[in-house]
């Protein structure tokens, strides 16, 4: 079965070269077909390769070299896909959940010019992923790497007719690669130290040639930080992602659930040894994780537009992510990027459902009172939100929050503080995704909604909730196990905290709070946004209220002191340099070219003699010079 | 016969030629014009001559029957365009005709 690896990335990658070859010439029926079942051979194929009866035991990984890239000496890196449980995992999850939503944008999308446009990026969008995930050395990673950054850029500016979507395409383009260019930088100074890009290989020479905390391990991990800060969207260059909401809908549900943003995660998950060597940026990961996911958490408390609101929840949820990585436990982030892939592509495809029937309205506050108007987008979305709110027991969602949770009350570098945080953290999460839902479903109906679209729409939300509700949890606590397993055998120190856990008594009294906190959080939101809603707005009117709404509504200002620091000073600087210095050398060239055309232009003058004379002239120096030289 | 040097020949060869040139380059009207070229051309026919002559060879005669044809031939073509030029611009003055642009 290993031998198809190779089928997994290249399927959407040929489905993209036929769509953008051809796909304005052949019938929609043909761009939904081929756009689709790409993927989802994909995910059949990598399912197979999963549940396929091993010869090859997954935990320690298969190469699957294709060619040479680059034969030079010493340097000769391969296109070659590595599998392991971890990226295993990663390409499941891909697959399945992109697959689901391009069944589900056949039908978003249908009536849209740019149709088999959009399918052709998205299958690029979900290839470059695949290869990410797969790659066996950093250059090639590096290349999938700035592919889901292209990718990221069309989609997000596929309706590119409005200046606004065009901007947020940039903004989250230029953000991102602040991020790549340390990522790439940090590659650049592995190779020098290291002698090599290959993944595998640099994992194990860095314990031998790097002590614990040395300046080389502290700044090569600092470096592949800095791209995965950028591309999940984490403090400080989180600022991208919200913007990000200006392209369709299931744009944003691959974006979160899928792609882009938890390949950061993959990363630091990929190169934990790396970070183990580096305690201090491992701890930073940590606190920059919980920092980001507090804040976050604020601003999705406070928002209006429904999809804004997700994607200050997803920002909040990487953050979880980076916390468990922070503390050595890429189990648990793993396992939570899973469930998170599921109820986050849910939500976004249950948004869509409702901005489709009311007309593209996203303002929460216009909405309401959809409950009945919309019975099959209502319980899914509420699946979806429990799940983000981590309802005890019933959920993916809450399953994979109690291992990171516990994981981070026990680690060594963590802590009681981290977790009394990221506590906090689940009773915020809990009032604002109720928050959503209430706002969106119950309370007076204000606007007509038209009735849902058809089964291709319906039948992704379903199989999406049924998943995040019950069936995802037992196969998940499944691989939870054996990728704790597999870490536990494979890299020591701090992972051992985090994969022995806590003693069971703590964990059941930890495990009680965080569920008594999300239960807690659920009703404060019934109580704030169902029950005593006039009250809620009535204090959010007030000056000291309204100026703190405010602040969090914008995100904490990030947007508005970047503007300030680097925005508005770059562009005074293009401003001043309007006409570059640089360019002062090409235009005295260009200068005197013309100045030379004009000077000899001048002596055609049509009259005879004065050509007679030239000749003259010219014959007198060429003798001249014959004669006496 | 006493021989004529081959030095005087070549002198006044150069200087039929140069009062060709300053003709040419002195003269307006385009009937003066062509007679100074008709100077220069013979003026080099001469050279050849004396050349030839120097030299105890015939190449120099033939250079210049050849010659003669040429001249006979430019004259004809540069009538030609004398008459022209009086039809297009109602003077013989070559510099009334630099404005033929194109």
């Amino acid at each position: 079965m290993l031998s198809l690896l190779w089928l997994i990335p290249a399927l959407p990658l040929a489905a993209f070269v036929v769509l953008i070859l051809v796909g304005s010439r052949i019938p929609r029926a043909g761009v939904s077909i081929v756009g689709c079942a790409a993927v989802g051979i994909s995910a059949l194929v990598s399912i197979l390769i999963w549940a396929s009866p091993a010869p090859y035991p997954l935990s320690n990984g298969h190469i699957l070299a294709l060619w040479t890239w680059i034969d030079l000496p010493g340097f000769t890196p391969k296109v070659a896909l590595y599998l392991d449980l971890l990226s295993m995992l990663m390409v499941c999850v891909i697959t399945v959940v992109a697959f689901i939503i391009l069944v589900y944008s056949t039908d978003y999308m249908a009536g849209d010019e740019g149709y088999s446009r959009f399918f052709a990026y998205m299958n690029l969008f979900v290839a470059s992923m695949l290869t990410l995930v797969l790659a066996d050395n950093l250059i090639l990673l590096y290349v999938a790497w700035e592919g889901v950054g292209l990718c990221s850029y069309l989609l997000i500016g596929f309706w590119y007719k409005e200046p606004a979507n065009e901007r947020a395409a940039v903004k989250a383009f230029v953000v991102t690669r602040i991020g790549d260019v340390g990522f790439i930088i940090g590659i650049f100074l592995i190779f020098n130290s290291l002698g090599t890009v290959d993944i595998q290989e640099v994992l194990r020479r860095a314990p031998s040639q790097w002590e614990v905390g040395s300046t080389m391990a502290m700044a090569a991990a600092a470096l592949v930080l800095a791209g995965a800060l950028g591309k999940s969207a984490q403090l400080p260059l989180q600022t991208w992602l919200p913007d990000a909401m200006a392209g369709p809908t299931p744009v944003s549900a691959l974006i979160h659930a899928a792609t882009m943003v938890t390949a950061g995660v993959y990363l630091i998950a990929r190169m934990q040894e790396l970070f183990a060597l580096a305690p201090v940026v491992q701890s930073a990961v940590a606190i920059i994780g919980l920092a980001t996911l507090l804040l976050a958490g604020f601003s999705a408390l406070v928002q209006s537009d429904i999809k804004r609101a997700l994607a200050y929840s997803t920002i909040s949820q990487i953050g979880y992510m980076f916390l468990a990585l922070g503390v050595g436990a890429s189990s648990a982030a793993m396992f939570h990027f899973t469930t998170h892939a599921f109820f986050k592509a849910l939500l976004f495809m249950a948004a869509g459902s409702v901005i489709l029937s009311c007309d593209h309205e996203q303002d929460m506050f216009k909405l309401g009172g959809l409950r009945k108007q919309l019975p099959v987008t209502h319980w899914t979305f509420l699946v979806g939100a429990a799940s983000l709110a981590g309802l005890p027991l019933v959920t993916g969602g809450f399953y994979s929050k109690e291992a990171i949770l516990s994981a981070v009350w026990s680690s060594n570098t963590g802590g009681h503080l981290l977790w009394a945080g990221a506590a906090a953290g689940v009773l915020l999460t809990a009032i604002y995704s109720f928050r959503m839902f209430f706002l969106t479903f119950f309370g007076p109906s204000k606007t007509r909604a038209k009735p849902e679209r058809g089964w291709l729409m319906r039948v992704p939300l379903i199989v999406l909730a049924i998943v995040s509700l019950i069936g995802i949890v037992r196969v998940l606590a499944e691989v939870h196990l054996t990728i704790v397993l597999y870490i536990a055998g494979y890299w020591p120190s701090p992972g051992d905290a985090a994969t022995l856990g806590p003693g069971l008594g703590i964990e059941m009294i930890l495990a009680s709070v965080a569920s008594l906190f999300s239960l807690v959080g659920i009703l404060i939101a019934y109580l704030l946004f169902v029950r005593r809603r006039d009250r809620t707005e009535a204090f959010a009117a007030q000056p000291m209220a309204a100026t703190i709404h405010r602040w969090w509504f914008v995100g904490w200002g990030f947007d508005w002191i970047y503007n300030r620091v680097f925005v508005r000073p770059f562009f005074w600087l293009t401003g001043v340099n309007r006409n570059d210095v640089a360019d002062l050398v090409y235009r005295a060239v260009a200068w005197l070219t013309e100045a030379t055309h004009f000077g000899m232009s001048r002596t055609q003058t049509g009259r005879v003699r004065q050509y007679a004379v030239g000749i003259a002239v010219g014959a007198i120096v060429a003798i001249g010079i014959v004669v006496f030289l | 016969m006493a021989a004529v040097p081959v030095e005087h020949g070549l002198i006044l060869a150069g200087i039929l030629f140069s009062l060709g040139l300053v003709g040419v380059l002195v003269r307006r009207n385009v009937i003066f014009l062509l007679m100074s070229v008709e100077i220069m051309l013979n003026a080099a026919a001469l050279a050849f001559v004396v050349a030839g002559t120097a030299r105890a060879q015939a190449d120099g005669q033939v250079m210049f029957v050849f010659i003669l044809t040429m001249a006979a031939a430019e004259v004809a073509v540069g009538l030609a365009l004398v008459l022209q030029l009086y039809h297009r611009f109602g003077t013989l003055d070559v510099d009334a005709a630099d404005k033929m642009r194109g």
